[in-house]
C-alpha cells in the first residue's frame, strides 16, 4: 500500500472517529442535569418558570433531542460551532483565538521532552550504571510520582519567588513594544516554565523508555556488525542503535499525546496561561455548553491529526511497518 | 609475498566472569594465517570458535570477557591492547567479518546499499556516489541479480541467502586482507551453503584475501581450507594441513568429526548402521579438571588422560596433537 492510500484510510477513520465524538459529547452534556437556561436564570438571580421556557426555545433546548443532535452536526461540518452566549462570540472564533497559544504549549513541551528524554535515554544506556543512568532513574521516579500542579507551583516558588528570573504567568508583558522578534522573546520568555512543567512528566517517561529500547537494542547482532564496520561508537549509538530504538518512543508519544492536552489544561490554569485550558475551565463554570463542546471537538480534532502524524513517522522510520 | 604468517595469533587466553566463576573460554590458543590462504576452524557449538573472531576484531564482550594474555598480530601490528581508534581502522578495513545470523546481522532500518556505503565511506575518503557505486558493484560480486535495484533493498526484503550474501559484500568492501567468516552458513539451507561456500571460493581465488573459515561442517573444511584447527573447550586439540589431517588424524575427537561426515570417512562400514556422532556432551569450562577435557567422552582413554592435560605436540612436520595417546604412540 503506498502512502496516499494510507494517509486517505487514516483520514477517513479519522473522521469518522470525529463524528462519534461529537454525538458523545453532545449526549453527554444533554443528559447531565442543568442546562443554559438554569445557569441563565442563576445568574439574573432565579427566574419564573415563563421565562424559562424562553430562553430554552431560543437555543432550541425544547426540540427533541435527535433533531438537536442532527442540527448540532449538520452545522460543525461547516465549522459553525454555535454561539457562545456567555462571551458573546462565535466559539469557532473564541477557540481559533485560545488554540495557538495551547498548541505552542503543548508542541513546545512535547518537543523539548522527546529531544532531551532521547539524549538522557541514549546516555544512560551507554553507562547503564554510570550517573546520567541514575539520574534518568531518579527523574523517571519524580516525574511520574508528581502531580503537575505540584511541580508547576514548585517551580514557581523558585524562578519567581526565591530567583525572581522568570514571571508569575501570562503569554506576553502588559505594555509590548517592539517588532515581531522582541514579541516572540517576551513570548518565549514567559513560555518557559509552563513549557518546562508539562514537559517534566513526559521526559522522565521518554528518557525511560528510550534507555530501555536502546539497551535491548545495543544487544543486537546488528549493532556487533556495525563495530565489526569499525564504526565509532557514536555511530554506533546515534546512528544505527538510535533508529531502531525510536519506534516504541514515538508509539507512545503519539498515545500520549490525549494526555499531555489534558496535562495543558492543568498547566495552563496554574500559570494563567491564555489557552484552550484556561478557557474550558471558565465555561465550565459557566455551563457555557458550546464553549465546552467546542473545545472538546477541537481538542479530538488535534489528536486525531497527531495520531495520523505519529503513523506516517513510524512508517518512515521503520521500513518493514512499511511494507507489511 | 611476504614469508611469515599475515595473522598470527599466539597463546591466546580469554576469561569470562560467570556466576559459576571464572571460564577459561579460550586456552592459549595459536593460529597462523598466511597470504591467500584458508584456515579453517572446527569445533562442535561452544567450543569458542566465535569468541576467537570476536578476539581479533576486538569484539570480545566486556564485561564479562577479557582478553587475558597473548597476542594477535596482523601483520607486524600487535591488535591487543591497541589503542581502540587505530583498532577501528583495522576493523572493516584490514579485516572483514561475516557473521553466523545473516537475518539479524544487517541493520533493519537502512537499505544495504546504504550499510555497505557506509563502510566505504568510513574507510575509504570518496564521496556518496562513489560509495554508492562501490555498494552495487559489491552487490554484483557476490552474483546478486540486479544489483541496482537491491541496494535500494531493506533485509527484511531479501531471502536468508540474499542477506549473506550482502554480509559477504560488505566485508569485502574495502578488499581487507583476512575475511572471518563465522559459520557463514549455518542458517541457511543446504543448497544455499553450497552456492555460499561456492562464492567464497570464488571470491578468494580472484582476491587472494586470506579467509578464516569457521564451521562445524568438516565437510566444507575438507573443501575449501588449506590449513584446519580442530577446537575442543576452548582449545585447539589439533591443527595441520587440511589433507594430512583428514586422512591421518591423531586426535580421538577429529577421528569423530571426521566420521561424522560419510563420505570423508576412511571406513563407510564401520558407520553405516548410524550416522555417527560423538557421544557425551562438552563439559561446562568452569569446572575442567586438570585431565584432558575431552577423556570423559575418548574411546581411547587413558590413565594419564584423567590426571594430565595434554599440550599441542609435533606428529609430523605442520601437524600436530594435543593428545597423549597419539604422542605415546610416537614414541
Ligand atoms: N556473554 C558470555 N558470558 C559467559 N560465557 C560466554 C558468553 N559468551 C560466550 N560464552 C561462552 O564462551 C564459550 C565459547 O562460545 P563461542 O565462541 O560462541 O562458541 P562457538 O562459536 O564455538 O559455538 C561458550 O562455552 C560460551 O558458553
Ligand atoms: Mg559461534
Amino acid at each position: 500500500m503506498g502512502l496516499g492510500q494510507i494517509l486517505a484510510k487514516r483520514v477517513g477513520y479519522g473522521l469518522v472517529l470525529l463524528i462519534a465524538v461529537l454525538i458523545l459529547n453532545f449526549t453527554l452534556i444533554t443528559v447531565a442535569p442543568g442546562d443554559v437556561a438554569d445557569s441563565i436564570a442563576g445568574d439574573m438571580g432565579g427566574a419564573d418558570a415563563t421565562v424559562m421556557a424562553e430562553i430554552r426555545e431560543r437555543y432550541g433546548l425544547d426540540k427533541p433531542f435527535l433533531l438537536q443532535l442532527w442540527a448540532y452536526v449538520s452545522k460543525v461540518a461547516f465549522l459553525d460551532l454555535g454561539y457562545s452566549y456567555f462571551y458573546n462570540t462565535p466559539v469557532t472564533t473564541l477557540i481559533l483565538e485560545k488554540l495557538p497559544a495551547t498548541l505552542l504549549l503543548v508542541f513546545s513541551s512535547q518537543i523539548l521532552a522527546i529531544t532531551v528524554g532521547t539524549l538522557l535515554g541514549v546516555m544512560a544506556a551507554r553507562k547503564p550504571n554510570g550517573f546520567v543512568s541514575m539520574c534518568v532513574t531518579f527523574l523517571s521516579l519524580f516525574g511520574f510520582a508528581a502531580p503537575v500542579f505540584w511541580s508547576g507551583i514548585l517551580l514557581i516558588i523558585a524562578f519567581v519567588s526565591i530567583f525572581p528570573i522568570f514571571p508569575v504567568g501570562g503569554m506576553s508583558s502588559a505594555i509590548m513594544e517592539g517588532g515581531f522578534f522582541a514579541r516572540a522573546v517576551d513570548i518565549a520568555y514567559h513560555l518557559f516554565l509552563p513549557m518546562v512543567t508539562l514537559a517534566s512528566i513526559y521526559l522522565a517517561l521518554y528518557s525511560r523508555l528510550t534507555r530501555a529500547s536502546m539497551l535491548e537494542v545495543l544487544g543486537s547482532d546488528y549493532v556487533r556488525t556495525a563495530r565489526a564496520k569499525g564504526l565509532a561508537e557514536n555511530k554506533v549509538f546515534y546512528k544505527h542503535a538510535l533508529k531502531n530504538s525510536l519506534g516504541p518512543l514515538v508509539t507512545v508519544a503519539g498515545l500520549q499525546f490525549s494526555a499531555v492536552m489534558s496535562g495543558a489544561v492543568v498547566v495552563e490554569a496554574v500559570f494563567n496561561w491564555p489557552g484552550l485550558g484556561t478557557l474550558a475551565l471558565q465555561s465550565i463554570l459557566a455551563r457555557d455548553t458550546p464553549t465546552i463542546m467546542g473545545i472538546l471537538f477541537f481538542s479530538s480534532f488535534v489528536v486525531i491529526i497527531v495520531n495520523i502524524v505519529t503513523d506516517i513517522v513510524l512508517r518512515l522510520i521503520d521500513p518493514r511497518i512499511r511494507s507489511s | 609475498m611476504t614469508a611469515g604468517p599475515l595473522l598470527s595469533v599466539t597463546d591466546l587466553v580469554v576469561d569470562f566472569k560467570t556466576r559459576a566463576g571464572n571460564a577459561r573460554v579460550l586456552d592459549h590458543i595459536s593460529l597462523d594465517v598466511k597470504e591467500g590462504e584458508i584456515l579453517g576452524i572446527v569445533g562442535e557449538s561452544g567450543c569458542g570458535k566465535s569468541m576467537t573472531a570476536l578476539s581479533i576484531m576486538g569484539l570480545v564482550p566486556n564485561p564479562p570477557g577479557k582478553i587475558t594474555s597473548g597476542s594477535i598480530k596482523l601483520g607486524d601490528q600487535e591488535l591487543v591492547d591497541m589503542d581502540i581508534e587505530a583498532l577501528r581502522k583495522i576493523r572493516g578495513k584490514e579485516i572483514g567479518m561475516i557473521f553466523q545470523e545473516p537475518m539479524t546481522s544487517l541493520n533493519p532500518v537502512f537499505t544495504v546499499g546504504e550499510q555497505i556505503a557506509e563502510s566505504v565511506r568510513l574507510h575509504e575518503n570518496v564521496g556518496a556516489k562513489a560509495a554508492h557505486a562501490r555498494a552495487v558493484e559489491m552487490l554484483k560480486a557476490v552474483e546478486i541479480p540486479e544489483p541496482e535495484a537491491r541496494a535500494h533493498a531493506y533485509p527484511h526484503q531479501l531471502s536468508g541467502g540474499m542477506r549473506q550474501r550482502v554480509m559477504i559484500a560488505m566485508a569485502l568492501s574495502c578488499r581487507p586482507r583476512v575475511l572471518i567468516a563465522d559459520e557463514p552458513t549455518t542458517a541457511l539451507d543446504t543448497t544455499v551453503q553450497a552456492q555460499i561456500f561456492d562464492l567464497l571460493q570464488n571470491l578468494q581465488d580472484e582476491t587472494g584475501t586470506a579467509i578464516v573459515l569457521i564451521t562445524h561442517d568438516m565437510g566444507a573444511i575438507a573443501e575449501l581450507a588449506d590449513t584446519v584447527a580442530v577446537m575442543y573447550a576452548g582449545k585447539i586439540v589439533e591443527k595441520g594441513k587440511v589433507d594430512r589431517v583428514l586422512s591421518h588424524p591423531d586426535h580421538p575427537y577429529t577421528k569423530g568429526l571426521i566420521a561424522c561426515v560419510p563420505h570423508l570417512s576412511a571406513n563407510p562400514a564401520a558407520i553405516s548402521e548410524r550416522l555417527m556422532e560423538i557421544p557425551g556432551v562438552v563439559p561446562a569450562l568452569t569446572d575442567l579438571g586438570t585431565g584432558c577435557a575431552f577423556a570423559p567422552r575418548c574411546s581411547e582413554v587413558i590413565t594419564k588422560c584423567r590426571t594430565d592435560s595434554p599440550r599441542l605436540f609435533e606428529t609430523q612436520p605442520e601437524h600436530k596433537a594435543a593428545c597423549w595417546v597419539a604422542q605415546k604412540e610416537m614414541t
